[in-house]
């Protein structure tokens, strides 16, 4: 049986990226650190009460009175158990993280509709996104972007725009023939197609996906720390590598609350039933 | 004698009414093949190739070379049970289906041709559609989904929904602006899509089995109510459905379709009378034909006919001649003045005087041309003459006899004898 050498050639590629693409990563570095830091500004910036209280206000008008209880308490035990500044670096990281994934995903995924040709090539590429073990990226994203939040953004990208890519694609398939056909029988273009029909049909579909994308990247909280991420995987990281059970439950609770919140609230995100 | 044009040149009709009113959109070798190779399909289409030979090569004909002429304000449907073409033919209409071959002429203007900027504008402006399945939009209300088409022509808010509340007012759901589609019946629902369909005034509108899919009670409101509009507003309309009853009741010509082939156009009584093959003929057997068949078609020319001026000696001459025991009287001009019987013109013989007009019975029923069976059967209950036909002048045209009416109904064609 003949080796192939699969993993010579994938040390090669990467020897020969960062060395010649070393620019374009540092330019993509200091792009995602900005919008890293200008998030962690923000988050960290703001004083605890006013960030509970536009956490509860948006909670309460998007999911309900249950939820924005819950933030509430939620929210609470986090600056309690003394864990703030974590909480709102991993938000940061987070937020970062799902911006580029919308950015990127959503018009990806509209792309993909439209063309077989792209659906068939991006799949694949999806499916290696979200399958293949995130600690395998993790090592080249330190090659390109050093230490810190900067691969750790850059591997929870990896790992949790998939779902958003594939959603918005198969938002965008499922809108009824019928309802295309009548908009092209009233000479819709096809953008006046995809912003006034497609997009606003798909939009459930789309939603669910970005919820997704958020559990996933605070999936990634633990693992991206282990390169320098910082906020609560860090703490997580500590209690393990300590063998302090109680500071790694504290952690990890924190990081069940943030999901609990921002999942119930892009949940609530869609168009409510008339 | 008389012999009346209706009975004879049944074709004439068409080429009469070309001559006289105006072609709004003419289809003509329009084909429609689809497959990976059209074209090349195309030449075996043409030498007429079996539909066996053509799916053997992987295609299949949608339209097989239909040629018709749709005039200005008329409904012309377009019949076919599934499978036979007629809802692709009416997507190569506005190319929501583009055509394999054949050209599509509105007003002049080639639009198989059109690029894909004046496709855009001639769909705005004047071809709409209604759908089967309505179609609307689920996630607008309904003053906004029949704004729609005058919202990608960019009108702006207040016009748009000026002029989508007069369309709703026009179907009947003015209160219902801001109800949301899946809040509304079917049949209120198909109203929306009428609605939205006739907001961008087109010239033509385009109906997809457009009441197939309700109930029937709904259906037959849905059509009385489009025949008050069309009435009303005189758009040209190409409908289709698969239901004959429909066709014969909307349509003011009917276009036959079966394997992609448009077999017979004509008027209802046309296809009802003369089928033009054992397909449309089947089609044609379950009609309720009372309300379709109407007086013109199942009347005779009278055996003879006698002149208000004429003596009772020609009349009793007619008479015996024709083994007939009555005789219609009419004036120069071949208006009704009345019946006379053989007896009575025997005895003013006897009598020595000649004026029919003494004996002459005027109480005779009347009907115009275009009354349907059911609404003649009551006419022959108070009459034991023959119920004549006359037009707007009171001019005679024909007459009808009890066994015609048996006839009709039971369309036998009873009328060359």
């Amino acid at each position: 049986m003949i080796r192939l050498p699969i993993g010579y050639y994938v040390e090669k590629a990467i020897d020969w990226l960062t060395y010649n693409l070393d620019s374009f990563f540092s330019m993509i570095k200091t792009i995602l650190l900005a919008i890293i830091n200008s998030f962690e500004f923000i988050f960290t910036g703001i004083p605890f009460i006013v960030m509970l209280l536009i956490f509860v206000i948006i909670s309460w008008k998007v999911a309900g009175r249950n939820v924005a209880i819950f933030t509430a308490i939620g929210l609470v035990i986090i600056k309690s158990i003394n864990l703030w500044q974590q909480t709102m670096s991993t938000f940061a990281l987070v937020a970062t993280a799902t911006v580029i994934a919308i950015v990127i995903g959503i018009p990806l995924g509209i792309w993909m509709s439209f063309r077989d040709t792209v659906n068939s090539f991006v799949r694949p590429i999806l499916d290696f996104m979200q399958t293949m073990p995130a600690f395998v990226y993790l090592i080249p994203a330190v090659y390109f972007f050093d230490l810190g939040p900067v691969p750790g953004a850059v591997a929870t990208i990896i790992f949790a725009m998939p779902p958003i890519v594939r959603l918005t694609n198969l938002g965008i398939r499922q809108v009824a023939e019928d309802v295309i056909e009548a908009s092209r029988a009233f000479g819709a273009t096809s953008s006046q197609m995809l912003f006034k029909v497609q997009i606003p049909l798909a939009m459930p579909t789309i939603l669910a996906g970005l919820n997704q994308t958020i559990m996933l990247s605070l999936s990634m909280v633990v693992i991206s720390a282990m390169i320098g991420s910082g906020g609560l995987g860090d703490v997580v990281l500590r209690g393990i590598t300590q063998m302090r059970v109680g500071l790694g439950f504290e952690g990890g609770l924190a990081v069940v609350i943030l999901a609990m919140i921002l999942d119930r609230i892009t949940q609530s995100l869609g168009p409510k039933e008339k | 004698m008389y012999y009346l044009c209706y009975f004879t040149e049944n074709n004439s009709i068409d080429a009469y009414e070309g001559n006289d009113r105006m072609v709004k959109l003419e289809v003509k070798n329009l084909y429609k093949i689809f497959g990976p190779n059209p074209s090349k399909i195309l030449p075996l289409v043409k030498e007429g190739a079996s539909k066996e030979e053509i799916q053997k090569r992987g295609h299949v004909v949608g339209v097989n070379n239909a040629n018709f002429s749709v005039y200005e304000g008329e409904i012309f449907v377009i019949m076919g049970l599934s499978g036979s073409g007629k809802s692709t033919l009416i997507r190569c209409l506005n190319r929501l289906i583009e055509p394999t071959a054949g050209e599509i002429i509105v007003d002049g203007q080639n639009i198989s041709g059109l690029g894909t900027k004046e496709l855009t504008e001639f769909r705005r402006k004047k071809m709409s559609m209604v759908f089967q399945n309505f179609a609307l939009l689920p996630h607008r209300n309904i003053e906004e989904n029949v704004a729609f088409g005058l919202e990608i022509q960019g009108l702006s808010i207040e016009e748009r929904l000026k002029i989508a509340y007069e369309s709703l007012d026009m179907v009947g759901l003015s209160g219902y602006e801001k109800a949301m589609p899946s809040e509304l019946s079917g049949g209120m629902q198909q109203r929306v899509g009428l609605a939205r369909a006739l907001a961008t005034n087109p010239d033509i509108l385009l109906m997809d089995e457009a009441f197939s899919a309700l109930d029937p009670l709904i259906r037959k409101d849905m059509q009385d109510e489009l025949i008050t509009l069309h009435d009303k507003m005189r758009k040209t309309i190409i409908f289709i459905t698969h239901d004959l009853d429909e066709a014969l009741k909307v349509g003011d010509r009917i276009a036959i379709m079966k394997d992609g082939v448009i077999v017979q156009v004509g008027s209802s009584e046309e296809i009802l009378e003369n089928p033009s093959n054992d397909y449309v003929k089947e089609f044609t057997q379950d009609v309720n034909r009372a309300k379709v068949i109407t007086a013109a078609s199942i009347m005779k020319k009278a055996d003879a006919i006698v002149y208000s001026r004429d003596g009772a000696r020609v009349a009793v001459r007619k008479m015996r001649d024709n083994s007939i025991s009555s005789v219609f009287v009419v004036d120069r001009e071949r208006r009704l003045k009345g019946i006379i019987t053989i007896d009575d013109a025997l005895n003013l013989i006897k009598t020595n005087r000649e004026d029919i007009l003494e004996i002459i019975d005027t109480n005779v029923q009347t009907v115009s041309g275009d009354v349907s069976i059911q609404d003649l059967i009551p006419l022959f209950i108070n009459s034991k003459y023959p119920v004549v036909v006359v037009d707007e002048n009171q001019k005679m045209q024909g007459i009808i006899f009890k066994a015609s009416v048996l006839a009709g109904l039971l369309g036998e064609d009873d009328t060359n004898d």
